[in-house]
């Protein structure tokens, strides 16, 4: 018996709401961030995740009392991601309260700054985030390619290649998003989290499609991965984090569970 | 007032560890500081840290704070956290070889890559995230603590302790490690009370209320 794998619900931060969409539309205001994290806190999440989504920079000064607020009172890890652009936006983050950043379309941009990130301020809370898309033609080998601003733009880089260099960067856990999964309730794309996972020498945590608790078994069992991240199953009710962590439990994979 | 120091070193998530102690229920001041008088005048004193070891110890040294610690470490209660508790031992291996405070007998070691779990799947570095605590021996710190509590670790590298007396926990990882440590008025553990919940929180508690004798 040993580390307990990790249920981490995350919430899609727009101007200081929390929404939900569907391949980014269709979206949902699921609520106050600071309510919902405390509810999931105390429901045993093992982490949070913050996305902050919001369109308009002007209005990014708002994420950083989301999380201002939410460090007081709740005494688990915390990762922030979206904007992440420069060494002084990891500073803001963390003097905020986050344990952890998540650099993704930066890191596209200009790899280097993934090696700045984490010289400064070590790899333990430098997340880079991999948004990834399947693109094999028929008939041939699985790949995937890197998308990035919010999955819009194509980028050519193969997703595992990449998922590599980033941790030989100094990134000390990878965020593998579906974009194909991602709002579909169908399941992680477990041969891209399986392929990525068993590569590289961090923790992998497993994003995008979650629809039942099953979902999370196999992100684990099939996926391969140290972290499952869900959204939506959670922010309406359809099942508590203490209910995923007892099926997890039940299905035979170590949980933290008081 | 009972005055709590957290040394400010300029390396990592300071303001959590601050948070957490006044967060847990009892009176007290906390003071997130570098400065040598409020250090030596303060009633408890935390040692936090994230980050590389080369870089904890020079900003160390570079803030005079090495005398500091030594002193502060042997007269009034003190917690080492993470980085800080690594800081304490003889030397790390970190940034191929570090020179550490030498306070307790001991050095910290890298993780063995190749390490694997009783499923026989590979163990990720770092070390990521809740496990057990096996406390060896009853503490005014574990004081309403369940024996095998899983707390948040975050760490690469751990410390081997050479004196079996200073070890207060052992955790699992491929490896046995040492991820607690008590010796007369000092504690330190490898773990994130601040990130660990009401457990974490708890042992903040016990620390702020804690005499320095076992």
């Amino acid at each position: 018996m040993g580390l307990a794998k990790r249920i981490i619900p995350c919430l899609d931060v727009d101007d200081g709401r929390v929404v939900k969409g569907v391949k980014f539309v269709n979206i949902r205001d699921a609520g106050n961030p600071i309510e919902i994290a405390q509810r999931y806190d105390e429901q045993g999440a093992d982490e949070l995740t913050f996305l902050d989504i919001t369109a308009s920079s002007d209005k990014r000064e708002t994420m950083i009392h989301v999380v201002e607020e939410v460090a007081g009172k709740v005494f688990i890890p915390l990762t922030v991601g979206g904007g992440i652009r420069k060494v002084a936006d990891i500073r803001k983050m963390l003097n905020a309260g986050a344990d952890k950043v998540a650099i993704n379309t930066a890191a596209v941009a200009n790899p280097e700054f993934v090696k700045e990130a984490a010289e400064k301020f070590g790899s333990q809370c430098i997340v880079v985030a991999i948004d990834a898309k399947r693109v094999n033609a028929p008939s041939k080998a699985l790949r995937w390619e890197i998308f990035t601003h919010g999955g819009r733009k194509e980028t050519g880089i193969d997703a595992v290649q990449w998922a590599a260099k980033m941790v030989n960067y100094g990134a000390g856990e990878l965020l593998v998003t579906s974009m194909d999964r991602d709002g579909t309730k169908s399941g992680f794309d477990n041969e891209l989290n399986r392929s990525i996972s068993d590569l590289v020498t961090v923790p992998v945590i497993a994003s995008g499609g979650v629809g039942n608790l099953e979902h999370l078994v196999d992100g684990i069992k099939e996926g391969h991965c140290d972290a499952v991240l869900a959204a939506s199953i959670f922010h309406f009710g359809e099942f508590t984090v203490g209910q995923a962590k007892k099926h997890m439990a039940a299905r035979g994979i170590e949980m933290r569970i008081d | 007032m009972n005055t709590i120091a957290v040394i400010d070193y300029g390396m990592g998530n300071l303001h959590s560890v601050a948070k957490a102690i006044e967060h847990a229920p009892g009176n007290c001041k906390v003071i997130v500081t570098h400065a040598k008088n409020e250090i030596l005048a303060a009633d408890r004193v935390v040692l936090p840290g994230v980050g590389a070891m080369r870089d904890c110890i020079g900003e160390i040294k570079r803030l005079e704070l090495d005398y500091i610690i030594q002193e502060v470490s042997k007269s009034k209660p003190f917690l080492g956290v993470c980085v800080g508790m690594q800081a304490l031992m003889e030397y790390s291996a970190e940034n191929n070889g570090v020179d550490c405070l030498n306070i307790l007998p001991g050095h910290v070691e890298l993780f063995d890559a190749n390490m694997t779990n009783a499923q026989n799947e590979r163990l990720k570095i770092p070390h990521m995230g809740w496990n057990k605590v096996t406390q060896n021996s009853s503490h005014p710190l574990w004081q309403g603590i369940p024996q095998d509590s899983r707390f948040y670790f975050v760490h690469s590298y751990y410390v081997r302790t050479n004196d079996n007396n200073h070890e207060a926990a052992s955790t699992d990882y491929g490896v046995k490690f040492t991820s607690a440590v008590a010796h007369e008025n000092i504690f330190a553990v490898q773990f994130h009370p601040e990130k660990s919940q009401h457990l974490g929180l708890k042992l903040y508690d016990n620390f702020i209320h804690w005499d320095g004798n076992r």
